[in-house]
C-alpha cells in the first residue's frame, strides 16, 4: 500500500461518506487489522461515530470483519479493502456501461446499488421504478415487472451478484453491546456460493409511484427509508445484491481490446474480435491468458449477419490479425479452417506498453520516446549504442537518457568485468523493465489526483487558488481576479446555491418573472463570471479524473495479469 | 577508507559517464522540488464527446447524491460562538448515536449495534410532553360526559367515583413535571411554558429566513 494509494483512498472516502468515515478508514488502512476499541481509542473519535463509520464501510463492502488473533472468543477485528475503495473512482464508468448495455433501467439499478452498497432486489426494483416514473411524462408509469426483468438480465450476465452470506452467529442476544461479541466467520468469496447468481422469486406487482415534485429532497430520503421498511412482504428479505466489479472489469478489458483493434486495423476486424470475445465469454476463465480456441467456421457462423463478411474475406482478416505485431489474435491450429484465440494477456501487455510509450512521448518529446522504444525492443543497450541506434547527437541523447533514468522510466544495469566494480572495467547497460515501469506509472496516476486537485468542490477551490496564486506570481501577469475574491469563492458558491434554491422554490409556486429576475440579479456580473470559470475548472478536473482512471484500469489489469501468469 | 568517500570526491573518474574534463558537475540541490514545476510539454486536450460528457454528469450527480444519503456521516455541528439558553431546546439534526438507516443486523457484528434507547431518553422531556396535555384533556372531557350520562341514567351514586379519579391523574402528572424540573435543574422556567413559546416562534423563524435572501 503506497502513500499515494492511502491518500487517494482517504480522499474518496471523504468525498462520498464524509470526514468521520475518512478518518476511520485511513487509520484502518494504515494499521491493517484492528478491533473496535483500538480503533476508537486511536482515532480519538466517539465510539458511536466509529461504530457508524464501520457500518457504512461494511454496507458498501469496503470493510470485512472476522474473528481476531485470539480466536473465536476474542474481539472481532476489522479489515479494510483498499482495492475496493479505489473502485469508487470508476463508479461513473460502471453506471455508464450499465446504461449502454441495458438502457436507462440498467443504469438506475446499478446506480442505486452503488449508492447504497447493497440492496435487496425488491427494494431496488421499487426505487428504480419510482425514479423512472418520476421522469416520465404525466400519466405514464413504469411497471415493476420491466425493472425486474432488467435486474434479472444483469444478474444472468453476472454484472450483479448476491452478497456472500455471513456464517450465522451463535447467540442472538439483541442489543447487548457490552457483552463480548460472538465470533463471526469472515465472509467467503461470493463466487463460491452456489446461489450467487440465482434470482429469488419476488412477490411484487404494480407500478412506480410518482412523488410530488415540491418535496424532492426530503421525499428522496423518505422514500428510501420507506422502501426499506415495507419490503417485508416481498419474500426476498436478507438476500442482498452487490455490483460484481470483476465482471465489469472483464467487460472493460474486452472493450479496450476491441477498440484498440478497431483503431489499429479497421472497424470490421474490431467486429471480428468482438464476436470472438463474445463467443468465449462464458467458457473462458476470468484470468485466463487467452480465450478458448475457436475455429474459423464457428467465427463465421457467429458473426452478425448485417456485416456481410464473406468467408474468404474473414480468412484474410484473421490472417491479418495474426500477423499484426500487436498480437491480439493468435493461431493455435489448422483444424476447422484454422483455430484462433484472443491473446488476452499479450493484448493487455501491448496496450500497457503503448500507454507507457505515449506517456514518454507526451512528457519528454518524440525523440526521448524513440530512445524509450529502442530500449524496449533491444532490451539492453550501452550508452554509445543508444546514441548510434537512435540516430540522435551524443550530447542530446545523453541528456534525454539521463532524464529518463532520473524519472525511473529507464533502469541502469551494471555488469562488472572484474570483482572490484571499477567503473573503467564495467559495462553500463540501459534497459526498460515494463512491469516495474508500469507500476511506477500507476503510482503516478494515483498521484495525479493530488496534482489534479481532487476532492469536492471546496477543496478544489482551495487548490485552484493555490495554483492561480502561483501562476500569477510566476508570470507577473495581472491576475484575473483579485486574491480576496478568490478566497471568497467558497462563500460565493454557497450563495449561488442558495439563490438557485430560492429560484426553484419561486418557480414552483408560480412567481412573476419580474420577481425571478430580481432574485437572479443578486449575483453580480463579475461574480457570475467567476462562478462560470470555477465550474469550467471543476468540470475539467472531473473529466480528467475519469480519463486518468481509464489509464489506471489498463495498467492495473496488465500488472494483475502478469502477476497471475507467473 | 571513509575519508575518501567525502563530498566532492567521487570514487570513480567522471569521464567514464561521459562528462568531459572541463565540464562542471551540476550543482547539488537542497531545496524541495517546486509545487507546480514548469511544463516542458503542454498536456494533450481532454477527450470530448457524448460519452465523456455523460460520464462527467454521472460523476457529479453521484457525488451530489452521496451527500444526501444517510451514509454520509457528519459529526455533530461544532458549537457556535456563544452557548445560548435556547440551544438546549433546539432539536439537533444529527445525533451521534443513532443510525439514520437500518442495516440488516444479521450481516453485521453485534458490537456495532448502537444502543437506540439513549437518544429517545434525551429527547423525551422536550417532545412527547406537548401532545399529552390536550389528549388528557379530551379524555377527561369524554369521561366527564360519560359520567354525566351515567348520572342522568343511574342517579347520583357514581358521581363521587368520577370525581375521585380526576385528582389522582392530576397528581401523576404533577410528578412527571416535577421530574423534568429536576432534570433541567438550572432553569427557573417550567418546561411547558417554554415549549409553547418555541412552537410559536418556529413559524416566524422560517419567515425570517426567507426575508433575508
Amino acid at each position: 500500500m503506497t502513500t499515494q494509494e492511502v491518500r487517494l483512498c482517504g480522499l474518496l472516502l471523504q468525498e462520498h461518506f464524509g470526514d468521520v468515515v475518512e478518518k476511520v478508514g485511513t487509520h484502518l488502512i494504515r494499521c491493517g487489522v484492528l478491533t473496535l476499541r483500538a480503533l476508537a481509542h486511536e482515532t480519538k473519535l466517539a465510539l458511536d461515530l466509529v461504530k457508524k463509520s464501520l457500518c457504512v464501510l461494511m454496507q458498501h463492502g469496503m470493510c470485512t470483519f472476522g474473528a481476531g488473533r485470539r480466536g473465536p472468543a476474542g474481539p472481532v477485528e476489522y479489515r479494510i479493502s483498499c482495492e475496493r475503495i479505489l473502485h469508487m473512482l470508476r463508479y461513473p464508468r460502471y453506471i455508464y456501461t450499465a446504461k449502454s448495455l441495458y438502457g436507462d433501467t440498467g443504469e438506475l439499478i446499478v446506480e442505486e446499488i452503488l449508492q447504497r452498497g447493497q440492496m435487496t432486489m425488491s427494494c431496488t426494483v421499487k426505487t428504480v421504478a419510482d425514479r423512472l416514473t418520476h421522469n416520465m411524462p404525466e400519466g405514464q408509469s413504469m411497471d415493476y415487472s420491466e425493472v425486474v426483468s432488467s435486474f434479472s438480465q444483469l444478474v444472468e450476465t453476472h454484472f450483479l451478484q448476491r452478497c456472500p452470506p455471513v456464517a450465522s452467529t451463535g447467540s442472538s442476544n439483541t442489543g447487548a453491546v457490552d457483552t463480548p461479541p460472538p465470533a463471526v466467520a469472515q465472509p467467503s468469496e461470493p463466487e463460491s456460493h452456489p446461489d450467487c447468481y440465482r434470482v429469488p422469486y419476488i412477490n411484487l406487482t404494480g407500478q412506480g409511484k410518482r412523488r410530488r415534485s415540491s418535496e424532492d429532497g426530503e421525499a428522496d430520503q423518505r422514500a428510501a427509508k420507506k422502501a426499506k421498511i415495507d419490503n417485508s412482504e416481498c419474500g426476498d428479505e436478507g438476500i442482498f445484491w452487490q455490483v460484481n466489479f470483476e465482471r465489469f472489469h472483464l467487460h472493460f478489458r474486452d472493450q479496450a481490446i476491441i477498440s484498440a483493434v478497431s483503431c489499429k486495423l479497421d472497424q470490421t476486424s474490431g467486429e471480428i474480435v468482438r464476436t470472438m470475445l463474445r463467443m468465449s465469454e462464458v467458457t473462458t476463465q476470468a484470468n485466463a491468458a487467452f480465450t478458448q480456441a475457436l475455429s474459423a467456421n464457428e467465427i463465421f457462423r457467429a458473426l452478425p449477419s448485417n456485416y456481410n463478411i464473406a468467408r474468404p474475406i474473414l480468412d484474410q482478416y484473421l490472417t491479418l490479425l495474426v500477423d499484426d505485431p500487436m498480437e491480439f489474435v493468435g493461431k493455435t491450429g489448422d483444424s476447422g479452417g484454422g483455430m484462433y484465440v484472443v491473446n488476452l494477456h499479450r493484448a493487455l501487455a501491448n496496450l500497457a506498453r503503448a500507454t507507457l510509450e505515449s506517456v514518454v512521448q507526451e512528457r519528454f518529446g518524440s525523440r526521448s520516446a524513440r530512445i524509450f522504444r529502442l530500449l524496449l525492443r533491444k532490451r539492453h543497450l550501452e550508452q554509445k549504442q543508444v546514441e548510434d541506434f537512435a540516430m540522435i547527437p551524443a550530447k542530446e541523447a545523453k541528456d534525454m537518457l539521463y532524464t529518463l533514468l532520473s524519472e525511473n522510466l529507464v533502469q541502469l544495469q551494471e555488469i562488472p568485468k572484474t570483482p572490484d566494480h571499477a567503473p573503467s572495467r564495467t559495462f553500463y547497460l540501459y534497459t526498460v523493465n515494463q512491469l516495474p515501469t508500469a507500476r511506477l506509472l500507476l503510482q503516478h496516476c494515483y498521484k495525479c489526483f493530488d496534482i489534479y486537485l481532487f476532492v469536492d468542490t471546496i477543496q478544489t477551490i482551495g487548490n485552484l487558488i493555490e495554483r492561480r496564486l502561483y501562476e500569477t506570481k510566476e508570470n507577473k501577469q495581472v491576475p484575473p481576479f483579485s486574491t480576496i475574491q478568490n478566497i471568497s469563492s467558497k462563500r460565493l458558491l454557497e450563495k449561488s446555491q442558495r439563490i438557485e434554491a430560492i429560484l426553484a422554490s419561486l418557480q414552483a409556486t408560480g412567481a412573476e418573472t419580474a420577481q425571478l429576475t430580481e432574485v437572479e440579479e443578486m449575483i453580480t456580473a463579475p461574480e457570475r463570471q467567476q462562478l462560470e470559470s470555477l465550474r469550467h475548472h471543476i468540470n475539467k478536473l472531473d473529466s480528467s479524473e475519469n480519463q486518468v482512471d481509464e489509464t489506471i484500469f489498463l495498467l492495473e489489469s496488465y500488472i494483475n495479469s502478469t502477476e497471475a501468469s507467473r | 577508507m571513509m575519508a575518501g568517500r567525502g563530498r566532492g570526491q567521487l570514487t570513480f573518474s567522471v569521464e567514464i559517464v561521459g562528462i568531459g574534463k572541463g565540464e562542471n558537475l551540476p550543482p547539488s540541490s537542497v531545496q524541495p522540488t517546486p509545487l507546480f514545476p514548469p511544463l516542458d510539454q503542454k498536456p494533450v486536450p481532454l477527450q470530448t464527446g457524448e460519452e465523456a460528457e455523460y460520464m462527467l454528469a454521472l460523476k457529479q450527480e453521484f457525488r451530489g447524491a452521496m451527500k444526501t444519503l444517510p451514509f454520509y456521516i457528519r459529526p455533530a455541528a461544532p458549537k457556535k460562538d456563544v452557548e445560548r439558553y435556547s440551544d438546549k431546546y433546539q432539536k439537533t439534526e444529527t445525533t451521534d448515536n443513532s443510525l439514520e438507516w437500518k442495516p440488516d443486523w444479521r450481516r453485521f457484528p453485534k458490537e456495532l449495534r448502537v444502543r437506540e434507547k439513549r437518544p429517545q431518553r434525551d429527547k423525551s422531556p422536550a417532545v412527547p410532553k406537548q401532545p399529552k396535555q390536550p389528549r388528557v384533556d379530551k379524555e377527561e372531557i369524554i369521561r366527564k360526559l360519560e359520567t354525566l350520562e351515567q348520572k342522568e341514567k343511574e342517579g347520583s351514586s357514581d358521581e363521587e367515583e368520577g370525581e375521585k379519579k380526576k385528582p389522582e391523574e392530576e397528581e401523576a402528572e404533577g410528578e412527571e413535571e416535577y421530574d423534568e424540573e429536576e432534570f433541567e435543574g438550572e432553569t427557573d422556567y417550567v418546561m411547558s411554558y417554554f415549549d409553547n413559546e418555541e412552537e410559536f416562534g418556529g413559524d416566524s423563524d422560517d419567515n425570517m429566513d426567507e426575508a433575508i435572501y
